[in-house]
C-alpha cells in the first residue's frame, strides 16, 4: 500500500467521519438533554435525503433542494416531536424504544407509499461534479471535499452555539441535570423542542448532502443509525465535542479497516480465505473499539453527566 | 438449468429416493402461496420487482393455478435470516401454505430451506440459486426457476477471457452468493485476478474500495452488486473517473438499478440471463402487461417469478388440482410442462450427466429516458455447458 493510497483512504474515512457526526450530534443532544432515546433518527437522515432529492429535482436546482429540505426536515421533526415524542419524555426508555421504533416503520413504509421501493437519484450541484486527481487513476470528486468541509463548517458552527451562547449553554445544564434547570425557572419543554428540532435538521442536513453520492431509498437511515448510536456510546452521551471525535474515529476505523484488514490477515493466512476473513474482521472492527473504549471508559471518551 | 439460447431449463433437483407419504391434506378449492420478498430496507425494490411479476403471472391466468383459485400469503424477509425463518415457519404451520415461491437474496434461501423442505413443502425460488444447494446439497423439495447463482457470473468470465483481458480486479459482496460469484467468473477466466474484494451486504460507500481499484489499475473490474449497493457502486464508480476502466457487471446494472444510476450506468456491461426485449410472444406479453401494470421496467426477478407462477399453474394442472401426492406433484413441477418468457424450459437432468449447453446474454446499459433500459442491440449470447454438479443425480451418485 502506498503512502497516497493511504492519504485518499485517511481522507474517504474522515468524509465518512463527518457525514456520522451530522447525524450523531443531534442524536447525542436528545439522548444527552433529553435523555430521550430516539431511534427514529435515522428516518429523519433518510427524510432529509428524501426531501433533498424530491425538491432538487422539483426545481431543478441542488441548491434550491437543500435550502427547502432544511426547513421541511425542520418541520418535520418538530411535527414527530409534537404529535409523539413529547408524549414519552416521562416514560421509560423501553417505552421510548418501542414508540420510536413503530415510527421508523411507519415512516419508512410512509416513504414507500409515496415515492416507491425503488432508489431515487439526487444530481450533484454543477459546480462540486468535477474532480481532483489526487493519485493517478482516481479522481477524488469535488463534492466529497464539499461534504467533509460543510461538515467541519457545521461542527464549528455547533461548538460556537453550545459553548458561546446563553442557548449552548442551556443546553449543556440540560445535558448535565435537567431537573435543576427547570427548577431554574427555565422552560425546559421549549428547550427540548428546539434541541429536538435542531437535531432532526441537521440529520436531514446529513441525508441531503449524501443523496448525490448514495442511492436515496427507504430504510437507508436505518444503517446509518446504529453507526451513529456507536459514535455517541463511544464518545459520551450528550457531547458534541465526543460525538464529533468518536465520528471522525469509527469513520477512519470503518474506512482504513476494510481497505487495510485483508491485506493485514493475508501475512497469516492464505490470500483467498485471508480476503474473506479480512472483510468479516473489518465490519466487527468498529464494534470491537466500541466495546475497548468503553472497557477502559464506560462512560465514553467525553463523559457530560456527572457521576 | 439456466437459459439456453432462446430457450430455458429448469433448475431442478430431484430425488430419487422415493418420499414418505406426507400429511394427509383435506381436498381444498384454493391453493396457497407463500411469497417470501424483501419489502423493507435498501433492497426492497428487488422484492418488489420479484412479488410484482409472480402477481403479474397470477393476473394472466385469472388469479388460478392449475384450476385452483389462488391465494398469496405476502412474507417480508426483511433480508434477515432470522425473520424470514420465523415468518416463513408462520406461514407453514398457522396459514398452512402448499407452497413456498420468492427469495431473492441465497442467504435468506439458506436460512429458510430446512424449515420448508422439512414440512415436506415443495420450495420455489424465482432467484436465488446458491451452489451450495446443487449436486450434493440438492433437496427433492426444491426447484428454481432461475439458475445457479455460479452460471451467470461465468457468462461474464467468458466475456473477460473473450475480451482479453489479463488483470481483472473482483469486487462482491461477504455471502454465499458473492463466493458464487467469484467462483462463477474464475471459472471461465483465465487471467490473473489482481485483488477480491469482499463488502458486507450492507456497504453504502465505496470510496476506499475505489481507491483500491485505482492503485492496482486493472484491465477490467467485475462486481456483482445487486439492488442499492449497485445504485451506489455505479455511481460513485463514476464520480471517481474510474469509468475508463470496462464495469462488467452481474445484477448490478439492470431493470432495477437502471431507474436510479441512468447516465452514469452509460457503456457499463452486465450479464444476465434474461432481457425484456427477448423476442418471443410469451416475453412480449409479459413486458408490455407489466410496464402497463406497474410505473417501471421489469427486470429478471420479476420474470423469473412470472415463470415461477406459470410453473405452478403447469404441474397443478396436470395433477388436476390434487396436491396430495408430492411423489406425483415432484414429477409435475420436474416437467416444467410451460411457455417460460425464455421461451422453451426444461427441467436439468436428473438422472445422467448430460451437459447442456447454456447462456445468458452480454450486455451493456443503455442512454437515459423516463425509463432507463438497457440497450436493445447492444447484446450476445454467450454459452455455458450447465455445471456437472447441478440438480440431484450426483447427490445419488456420490
Amino acid at each position: 500500500m502506498t503512502t497516497q493510497l493511504l492519504l485518499v483512504q485517511t481522507l474517504n474515512g474522515l468524509q465518512f467521519g463527518v457525514l456520522l457526526f451530522l447525524v450523531a450530534a443531534g442524536l447525542t443532544l436528545v439522548f444527552g438533554v433529553m435523555d430521550f432515546i430516539n431511534l427514529a433518527h435515522g428516518v429523519q437522515y433518510m427524510l432529509g435525503a428524501y426531501f433533498g432529492a424530491s425538491l432538487a429535482a422539483w426545481t431543478g436546482s441542488f441548491w434550491a433542494g437543500l435550502a427547502l429540505a432544511l426547513p421541511a426536515a425542520l418541520a418535520c421533526g418538530l411535527a414527530l416531536e409534537v404529535l409523539v415524542f413529547r408524549h414519552l419524555y416521562g416514560r421509560d426508555h423501553l417505552s421510548q424504544v418501542l414508540a420510536t421504533f413503530g415510527v421508523i416503520l411507519f415512516l419508512n413504509q410512509a416513504v414507500r407509499a409515496l415515492w416507491g421501493t425503488a432508489p431515487l437519484q439526487m444530481p450533484m450541484p454543477e459546480a462540486l461534479s468535477g474532480g481532483i486527481a489526487l493519485m493517478p487513476g482516481l479522481q477524488y470528486p469535488v463534492y466529497r471535499l464539499a461534504i467533509l468541509g460543510a461538515g467541519l463548517g457545521t461542527a464549528g458552527l455547533l461548538w460556537l452555539l453550545v459553548e458561546r451562547t446563553r442557548m449552548g449553554a442551556l443546553v449543556r445544564a440540560g445535558a448535565s441535570n435537567a431537573p435543576m434547570v427547570a427548577a431554574l425557572g427555565v422552560d425546559i419543554r421549549r428547550l427540548f423542542m428546539l434541541v429536538f428540532g435542531f437535531g432532526a435538521m441537521l440529520a436531514g442536513f446529513a441525508g441531503v448532502m449524501a443523496a448525490p453520492i448514495l442511492s436515496v431509498e427507504p430504510g437507508m437511515g436505518d444503517t446509518v443509525l446504529i453507526l451513529a448510536f456507536v459514535v455517541i456510546v463511544i464518545g459520551g452521551i450528550g457531547s458534541i465535542r465526543g460525538a464529533f471525535l468518536a465520528a471522525l474515529l469509527v469513520g477512519l476505523i470503518e474506512t482504513l479497516g476494510r481497505s487495510l484488514m485483508p491485506d493485514l490477515m493475508r501475512l497469516f493466512m492464505a490470500p483467498s480465505p485471508a480476503r474473506q476473513a479480512g472483510a468479516a474482521i473489518a465490519s466487527m472492527l468498529v464494534y470491537i473499539a466500541m466495546a475497548a473504549i468503553l472497557a477502559v471508559r464506560p462512560q465514553g471518551l467525553f463523559p457530560v453527566r456527572a457521576g | 438449468m439456466m437459459a439456453i439460447g432462446r430457450r430455458g431449463v429448469l433448475a431442478g433437483t430431484a430425488g430419487l429416493l422415493a418420499m414418505p407419504a406426507v400429511r394427509a391434506r383435506a381436498q381444498q378449492q384454493g391453493v396457497k402461496i407463500g411469497l417470501v420478498a424483501v419489502q423493507t430496507g435498501p433492497q426492497a425494490a428487488l422484492g418488489t420487482q420479484l412479488r410484482d411479476g409472480f402477481l403479474q403471472g397470477l393476473k394472466h391466468l385469472d388469479g388460478k393455478l392449475g384450476g385452483l383459485t389462488a391465494q398469496v400469503v405476502d412474507i417480508d424477509d426483511e433480508l434477515r435470516p432470522e425473520v424470514a425463518v420465523t415468518k416463513v415457519r408462520a406461514a407453514l404451520e398457522r396459514d398452512r401454505v402448499d407452497f413456498v415461491v420468492g427469495v431473492v437474496f441465497s442467504n435468506i434461501l439458506a436460512a429458510i430451506m430446512r424449515p420448508v423442505t422439512e414440512s415436506n413443502t415443495f420450495l420455489i425460488s424465482t432467484n436465488a440459486g446458491p451452489s451450495t444447494f446443487a449436486g450434493r446439497g440438492c433437496n427433492p423439495f426444491f426447484f428454481t426457476t432461475s439458475y445457479n447463482n455460479d452460471q451467470v457470473h461465468s457468462v461474464m468470465g467468458q466475456a473477460a477471457q473473450d475480451e482479453g483481458y489479463k488483470r481483472v480486479f473482483v469486487m462482491v459482496p461477504n455471502y454465499q452468493a458473492g463466493r458464487d460469484a467469484v467462483a462463477g467468473f474464475k471459472s471461465r477466466f483465465k487471467g490473473e485476478v489482481v485483488d477480491e474484494v469482499y463488502v458486507p451486504l450492507t456497504q453504502l460507500d465505496f470510496s476506499a474500495e475505489l481507491a483500491k481499484i485505482a492503485a492496482a489499475r486493472p484491465d477490467a473490474l467485475f462486481t456483482f452488486m445487486p439492488g442499492g449497493l449497485g445504485v451506489n457502486l455505479v455511481r460513485q464508480y463514476r464520480q471517481a473517473g474510474l469509468a475508463n476502466i470496462p464495469f462488467l457487471s452481474t445484477f448490478t446494472v439492470d431493470e432495477a438499478t437502471l431507474p436510479a444510476q441512468q447516465d452514469a450506468a452509460l457503456g457499463f456491461f452486465s450479464a444476465a440471463p434474461w432481457a425484456p426485449n427477448m423476442d418471443n410472444d410469451r416475453n412480449r406479453r409479459f413486458v408490455r402487461d407489466f410496464e402497463a401494470a406497474h410505473a417501471y421496467v421489469p427486470g429478471s426477478y420479476a420474470a423469473q417469478s412470472y415463470d415461477g407462477a406459470m410453473l405452478l399453474d403447469s404441474a397443478i394442472r396436470k395433477l388436476g388440482g390434487n396436491l396430495g401426492n408430492k411423489d406425483a406433484l415432484r414429477e409435475a413441477i420436474r416437467a416444467a410442462d410451460f411457455q417460460s418468457v425464455r421461451g422453451n424450459f426444461r427441467s436439468a437432468p436428473t438422472t445422467t450427466r448430460s451437459r447442456i449447453s447454456g447462456s445468458a446474454r452480454w450486455r451493456s446499459a443503455p442512454t437515459a429516458n423516463s425509463r432507463p433500459r438497457r440497450c436493445a442491440r447492444c447484446w450476445r449470447t454467450i454459452s455455458i455447458p450447465t455445471p456437472p454438479n447441478a440438480g440431484c443425480a450426483d447427490a445419488a451418485q456420490a
